[in-house]
């Protein structure tokens, strides 16, 4: 093999074929594997043996740390730095902080689980190799792929090639780097 | 003997109809963004909002340069159209949140054509919701005094204030709002830049879409993510209109001060939102041919919950009476008793509980629920009423103060109205924009909803479950 390959991508028609596809790729010990969907499909995170995402511990980090901002402004702002009485209430007038800590605790994790989640998938990221696949540009629309990387440890041009093949799909296609 | 398939059927109706797949969804939907040439009827209809907006434009012009004396508050209506206006939007606005994050969490999966809309409407409402307080104090370039940052003066804000709570739940809620849409929107995004053929078209969807490439691991977080977003969403959505009802029912004024007050106004807040829903998405269905996708079930489930939310706001109505009497305070009496016959703005109330009220109560009737003329009809009166509804809570309650002496009158001014007349053009003129650049319903999800996007294998279903909407 003269050329950088990124791996090898297949085409499949319906979800019951690639979710069958992709159990048997995790099966057959690959592990650098991706399935690319025009919309999610529950099966495939046990048939690719996705990992849970940390994100939800992520959210509620994000939960506390509004909280804590929150109330600590509040507190921050009535108790030491400007300290004022309005309408007869205590300077610590703590369940009338509660509407604005709440909110911050809210907008915080909100942001956390956007941003978080975008951090995680590695987005914004413009370029990526399997759009080098001309036909790839279904995977929005209609059609679904399985990608096995060159990186796998068990990755040999042929082999997994000929595998690939044996699985069914429409179309197995290369992806230049 | 029926067989189990209708009985099926007859509980859970198609939320897609006619024989489509997942080209032919995604085709119907981006074509109006990508393909479809502007039809006429778009440039009449944006231009005419367009027009309004110069109406705001000129009206905010004129309030900078002469200042809050244009509007017809006075003492002792100090709020009067600005404050109406504000919680009428506000409360317009969750109809989007509900569809959106609460609809998902109880797996309503006919929540998913309506959803994007709703939630652009949420947006857009927030937005014209938004320019009211900021612009009512006459001074909006000061209106960053708001936020609590260490400056100068030496002064900080009074948290203890329901202004104040306000200011954080409405911006929180903008916020979210706009990050659960724009979630909502980058599978779709990537859609639309993969197939526009328009290079400058496909790099602005690029740019848009993030690199989005619909890979495994992504939909995993990204479900994930959105179901956060909801849950998160849920509490929210519940809290910004109870602090707005707590502008009212912390002050000591009769007819403001009562507990029943925040799940009344969230109540009404749903109400209005779903009129507001209904009233853009049957002629939407209508000029853009969608009634396979936003079909006759959707419209009547979402008469359901107006009926529903509706009933909770005259129960609203009713305990504010009750409580008025069971109070004995006379200045309490006094104000029910002004506010239904005596005083000056009794044919307000009188046509609140007519909009609110009466009209609703066609919709027990499966002819008036299931026809779109209809509820359409109703869902233009409930919005006046809505509007109606603030009237009478704010004006009635602020003419008649506890001193005779200060007992006044209030009359809008052109202004109070142009300004109004004007965010309706620009929420409109909004509307317009958004169904012509950005997919109208959001397409990924409507894909899980056929019945092929769920993986067919024996045995393998029943054990772990079909696949559905997200959220499942």
């Amino acid at each position: 093999m003269d050329k950088q390959i990124y791996g090898l991508l297949a085409e499949f028609d319906t979800t019951t074929e690639i979710v069958v596809a992709a159990e048997k790729v995790r099966d057959a010990g690959y592990t650098k594997t991706d399935a690319f969907s025009p919309f999610p499909i529950h099966e495939m995170d046990e048939a690719l043996g996705i990992k849970r995402t940390i994100l939800p511990y992520l959210v509620f980090g994000g939960g506390i740390t509004g909280l804590l901002v929150g109330l600590g402004l509040q507190i921050y702002t009535h108790v030491i730095e400007y300290p004022i009485i309005v309408g007869g209430r205590p300077h610590l007038s703590l369940p009338a902080f509660v509407p604005p800590a709440y909110e911050m605790t809210i907008l915080l994790a909100a942001f956390t689980a956007v941003l978080g989640m975008l951090f995680l998938n590695g987005l914004p990221k413009p370029y990526h190799p399997v759009f080098n696949v001309p036909r790839f540009s279904l995977a929005s629309r209609e059609k679904f792929f399985l990608l096995i990387q060159s990186e796998d440890p068990q990755f040999d041009y042929g082999e997994t090639k000929e595998f690939m093949e044996s699985l069914k799909p429409q179309e197995v296609f290369i992806v230049d780097e | 003997m029926r067989d189990v398939q209708e009985i099926r059927d007859e509980i859970y109706p198609p939320m897609v109809e006619g024989s489509h797949d997942y080209a032919s969804v995604t085709d119907k939907i981006s074509d109006y963004t990508l393909k479809k040439r502007t039809p006429f009827g778009w440039f009449v209809g944006f231009g005419i909002a367009f027009l309004i907006v110069q109406i705001l434009m000129f009206t905010v012009l004129y309030l900078l340069i002469t200042g809050v004396g244009i509007f017809g508050n006075n003492q002792p209506i100090g709020w009067a159209f600005p404050i109406i206006n504000f919680v009428w939007w506000i409360g317009i606005g969750h109809a989007g949140t509900l569809i959106s994050a609460i609809l998902l969490l109880l797996n309503q999966k006919w929540r998913t054509s309506i959803n994007r809309f709703a939630e652009a409407m949420t947006l857009f409402a927030v937005a014209c919701a938004g320019m009211f307080p900021v612009l009512h104090t006459g001074r909006p370039w000061l209106a960053f005094w708001m936020l609590p940052y260490p400056n100068t003066m030496g002064m900080w804000q009074n948290f203890r204030s329901p202004l104040m709570w306000d200011v954080f739940a409405v911006s929180t809620y903008a916020t979210v709002s706009l990050l659960f849409w724009y979630v909502g929107l980058i599978p779709d995004i990537a859609t639309l830049r993969d197939r526009a053929k328009n290079p400058y078209f496909k790099f602005i969807y690029g740019c848009l879409a993030w690199g989005w490439r619909g890979s495994a691991r992504h939909w995993h977080r990204y479900e994930l993510a959105y179901l956060l977003l909801a849950g998160l969403s849920t509490p929210l959505v519940l809290s910004v209109h109870s602090i707005v009802s707590f502008d009212f029912s912390v002050a000591q004024l009769p007819g403001w001060h009562a507990t029943i007050f925040p799940p009344y106004f969230v109540a009404g807040a749903i109400f209005a939102g779903f009129a507001m829903v209904l009233i853009l998405c049957i002629p939407l269905r209508v000029w853009y041919n969608m009634k396979d996708l936003i079909t006759d079930t959707h419209l009547v489930y979402m008469g359901k919950i107006m009926l529903a939310t509706g009933l909770i706001v005259c129960y609203g109505y009713a305990a504010e009476a009750f409580f008025a009497w069971y109070s004995a305070t006379d200045f309490e009496v006094y104000m029910m008793y002004n506010r239904m016959w005596g005083g000056p703005y009794w044919w307000s109330y009188w046509l609140l509980i007519l909009c609110n009220g009466i009209s609703i109560q066609f919709l027990w009737f499966k002819r008036f629920r299931e026809s779109a003329f209809w509820l359409f009809i109703i869902s233009i009166v409930v919005s006046i009423g809505m509007w109606l509804e603030r009237f009478v809570i704010i004006v009635t309650s602020l003419h008649r103060d506890f001193l005779p002496s200060s007992w006044g009158m209030f009359a809008p001014t052109i202004f109070d109205f142009s300004m109004f007349l004007g965010t309706i053009g620009f929420f409109v003129a909004l509307i317009f924009l958004f169904v012509r650049m950005l997919p109208v319903i959001s397409i990924f999800e409507v894909r899980t909803l056929l019945p092929e996007a769920e993986v067919k294998r024996h045995g393998y279903d029943h054990e772990h479950g079909g696949t559905g909407s997200i959220g499942d």
